[in-house]
């Protein structure tokens, strides 16, 4: 495209910004995910926080204020923004991930608004998923109820770093801060159960209605002296996943069939963990190939170095074979290879999981065939440790499975790396993705 | 020299959608509709395979109701960037007694663009359809995939669409159903602004403040046009306007707006309280529409 685009007038890079911090996700973007029982006050949380940062339009407004009135209600209804699909709104319940989008001064947020019975667990895995920070919802007047132990418990196995646990309703319980206190001590037994020690949990006593330490700081409960969410929230650096190893799911490979770039060979792909530098030494799985990394394009630019997120092409040093599907990983990091997998699998599928039935695994960019080789048992998810023997896995039901693979992949345990460690089932015959696995330490 | 790469959130999870769109489907295209949104993904389509040429063709269904500034610049931008355009008319399927012309105070052919779609996937055996829709446009967009499995009719079934965790996408299908791909899902309209902006992306001029013949109707600013329906009454007035979506003339108001620049424009996004959509008379028709769209194949 024509940058002498003379109707642009842009010299100066916008809002202020240096060139290489504005622009999409130049400012950064954090991805929470919400988790609380029906009527905990999730929409109305959620339509709060786009209230009182301002990202509600006025048409928007105008619809909430006239839904409102004609329902009747003396306050504004703002679980109306949140507001989905028709057969939502028939049912008046949530059946699906919603994406919501609000922005601070500082960053953009996305919210992926993740219903919460217990027959949806398919849906609040898949929000937890992307998210760097979770909320999870107690209705002050219930209190941690059975829901609380399955939401905790799905932020835990997926790993979300960030949990604020908002005791919603304070409003309705007099803003009394031993009913807070108590909903603390008991989510705090709770996570005396967890085995994710880096978890960081924070507790918020609000009113979503009211607006109560939304996004600000409540009148109404002095004893409280933390952050409001919001405030939480804006502090909380994007995780980047710096902690683990470095690895390349190559995705495709870009041969220009130009004369300028005619021996041209680079491999598109993503980078998660660690950074990237050329000259680093990598090795090719699952071949074991080993080359240098020669040069880390991004369009038309090189770089000496690229961090995680980064959809960058890379060439190598040496001439070798790389299709999609093959990963580069550090020479002194190659992770462990085998041909049989242990793993919590959240199943997703009307059709349960059975021994002895086949599924495709899509582990990064790779695809193999896998068997279920057996089912270990369904996990209580109430931390209880639990384990309850079963030939069968249904759908919103998380097991510990046991799976043999037609070729062997290198992988890691989920809890030392995400990327290496999860994987999805593909059903050969609907296509449907029909769960997901975390995959366990041998 | 050190240089160190710090990704753009948004634009490498883009890029990395264009790339596993090309690895899991044999015949992708991309739907551009000469709207910021595919300019956009033009963009980064030609980043994400770079040096390489943009590896699909680009799909224009065209109303015959468009504003000729959209279709000067979509062939400009084609001729620069070497790409393959295939344009396909609704004409034709309104010629040919597929579809029928609404007519009156209301009438426009965005829904007919449907069928024209649909004839053209099934026509060039596409199975995957890039698009530019955000999530943050509309409700029911909110919960759209990044692939969003269509069946032989085009529909979407939003109760039954495969979950999408992590970075993993699963693009198989069977023969006859096609993808909808949206790379740019999660960004805002103002993302797709700043992005235009730092990235010096040309955009067609009736995005910026120009002078037109107009007439209010419902509280919106209509282009006063040989396509657009207008009663007796409605008094035609030259306006200093911009659009703020370039759909086709009979579905796309115009704000009152002197943003001349980019910048002004972003300036403007901000301040600006009627929401992206507001705009777009064909969601107005109901609040159900869109969703209602959907599921019939639209886009
Ligand atoms: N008094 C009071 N009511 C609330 C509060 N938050 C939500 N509600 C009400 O609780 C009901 C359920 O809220 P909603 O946001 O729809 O719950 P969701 O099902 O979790 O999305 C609605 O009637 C809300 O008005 C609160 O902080 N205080």
């Amino acid at each position: 495209m024509n940058t002498n685009n003379s109707k642009n007038g842009n010299e100066a890079p916008p809002l202020g910004l240096p060139a290489d911090e504005a622009g999409a996700g130049g400012m950064d973007v954090l991805k929470i995910a919400t988790a609380g029982s029906v009527d905990d006050g999730k929409s109305t949380l959620i339509g709060r926080l786009l209230y009182d940062t301002q990202s509600l339009t006025d048409d928007k407004l105008e619809a909430i204020e006239r839904n409102s009135r004609r329902k009747g209600f003396d306050y504004l209804d703002f679980s109306l923004a949140t507001d989905g699909l028709v057969a939502e709104r028939e049912q008046g319940i949530t059946i699906d991930v919603a994406h919501i989008y609000f922005s601070t001064k500082k960053r953009s947020y996305i919210i992926a608004d993740t219903p919460g019975h217990v027959e949806y667990t398919r849906n609040m895995v898949t929000g937890a998923s992307n998210a760097q920070a979770s909320i999870i919802l107690i209705d002050a007047r219930k209190g941690v109820i059975e829901q609380t132990y399955r939401h905790f418990f799905i932020n835990n196995l997926l790993r979300v770093k960030h949990i604020i646990v908002a005791v919603n309703k304070m409003d309705l319980v007099g803003y009394d801060q031993s009913v807070f206190d108590r909903i603390k001590a008991d989510f705090e037994a709770l996570n005396a159960k967890s085995s994710y020690a880096d978890q960081e949990i924070t507790y918020v006593p609000i009113s979503a209605l009211k607006g109560d330490n939304v996004a600000k700081d409540s009148t109404e409960m002095p004893w409280y002296s933390g952050q409001n969410v919001l405030a939480y929230l804006e502090q909380l650096k994007p995780e980047v996943q710096h902690d683990s190893a470095m690895s390349f799911p190559v995705q495709t490979v870009i041969r220009p069939k130009k004369d300028e770039f005619h021996d041209y060979r680079g491999y598109a792909g993503k980078i998660y963990g660690n950074s990237l530098k050329v000259g680093d030494s990598i090795t090719v799985l699952p071949s074991l190939t080993q080359s240098k990394v020669k040069n880390i394009h991004f369009f038309d630019k090189e770089y000496s170095e690229a961090v995680a997120g980064s959809s960058v092409t890379i060439t190598l040093e040496d001439d070798i074979n790389v299709a999609r599907g093959d990963m580069f990983v550090k020479s002194e990091e190659v992770p462990q290879s085998s041909k049989e997998l242990l793993a919590s699998i959240c199943w997703m599928d009307g059709k349960a999981l059975v021994p002895g039935s086949k599924y495709e695994i899509q582990h990064n960019s790779n695809r193999i065939l896998a068997k279920i080789d057996s089912i270990q048992g369904v996990v209580a998810t109430d931390f209880s440790g639990d384990k309850m023997d079963a030939n069968q896995l249904t759908i919103n039901e998380i097991g510990q499975v046991r799976l043999k693979l037609s070729k062997p992949l290198f992988h890691d345990a989920y809890t030392k790396n995400k990327a290496t460690g999860s994987f999805i089932l593909i059903d050969t015959q609907s296509n449907t993705t029909a769960g997901v696995g975390f995959i366990e330490a041998p | 020299m050190s240089t160190i790469l710090k990704p753009n959130a948004l634009e490498s999870e883009a890029i990395y959608i264009f790339r596993e769109v090309v690895a899991q489907f044999e015949n992708p295209v991309l739907l551009f509709s000469g709207g910021k949104d595919s300019i956009t993904l033009v963009r980064l389509a030609q980043k994400a395979f770079y040096p390489a040429p943009i590896p699909f063709p680009l799909l224009h269904i065209d109303t015959g109701h468009n504003f000729p500034e959209t279709i000067d610049f979509r062939d400009k931008l084609v001729e620069e960037l070497g790409l393959t355009l295939i344009v396909r008319h609704v004409q034709d399927a309104i010629d040919e007694g597929k579809v029928t012309e609404e007519t009156g105070k209301y009438s426009s052919r965005n829904i007919l663009q449907t069928t024209t779609l649909l004839d053209s996937i099934e026509e060039f055996k596409f199975d995957a359809c890039i698009g530019g829709a955000r999530r943050d446009e509309e409700k029911a967009r909110a919960k759209e995939r990044i692939f969003s499995v269509r069946d032989d009719f085009g529909q979407w079934d939003e109760k039954n669409q495969r979950p999408e965790l992590f970075d993993l996408l699963n693009g198989k299908i069977e023969v006859g159903q096609n993808v909808r791909v949206f790379p740019i899902s999660n960004w805002t309209e103002l993302d797709v602004w700043n992005y235009i902006h730092t990235e010096r992306i040309e955009i067609p001029s009736i995005y910026f403040s120009h002078l037109r013949k107009t007439f209010v109707r419902d509280g919106l600013i209509w282009s006063a046009s040989e396509y657009v329906y207008k009663e007796e009454d409605e008094e035609v007035l030259e306006r200093i306007v911009r659009f703020r979506t370039v759909g086709d003339m009979t579905c796309t108001a115009a704000v009152e707006s002197e943003a001349e620049t980019i910048l002004q424009i972003v300036e403007e996004i901000k301040l600006s309280t009627i929401s992206e959509r507001g705009a777009r008379i064909d969601d107005k028709r109901s609040e159900a529409a869109m969703e209602k769209r959907k599921q019939q194949g639209y886009f």
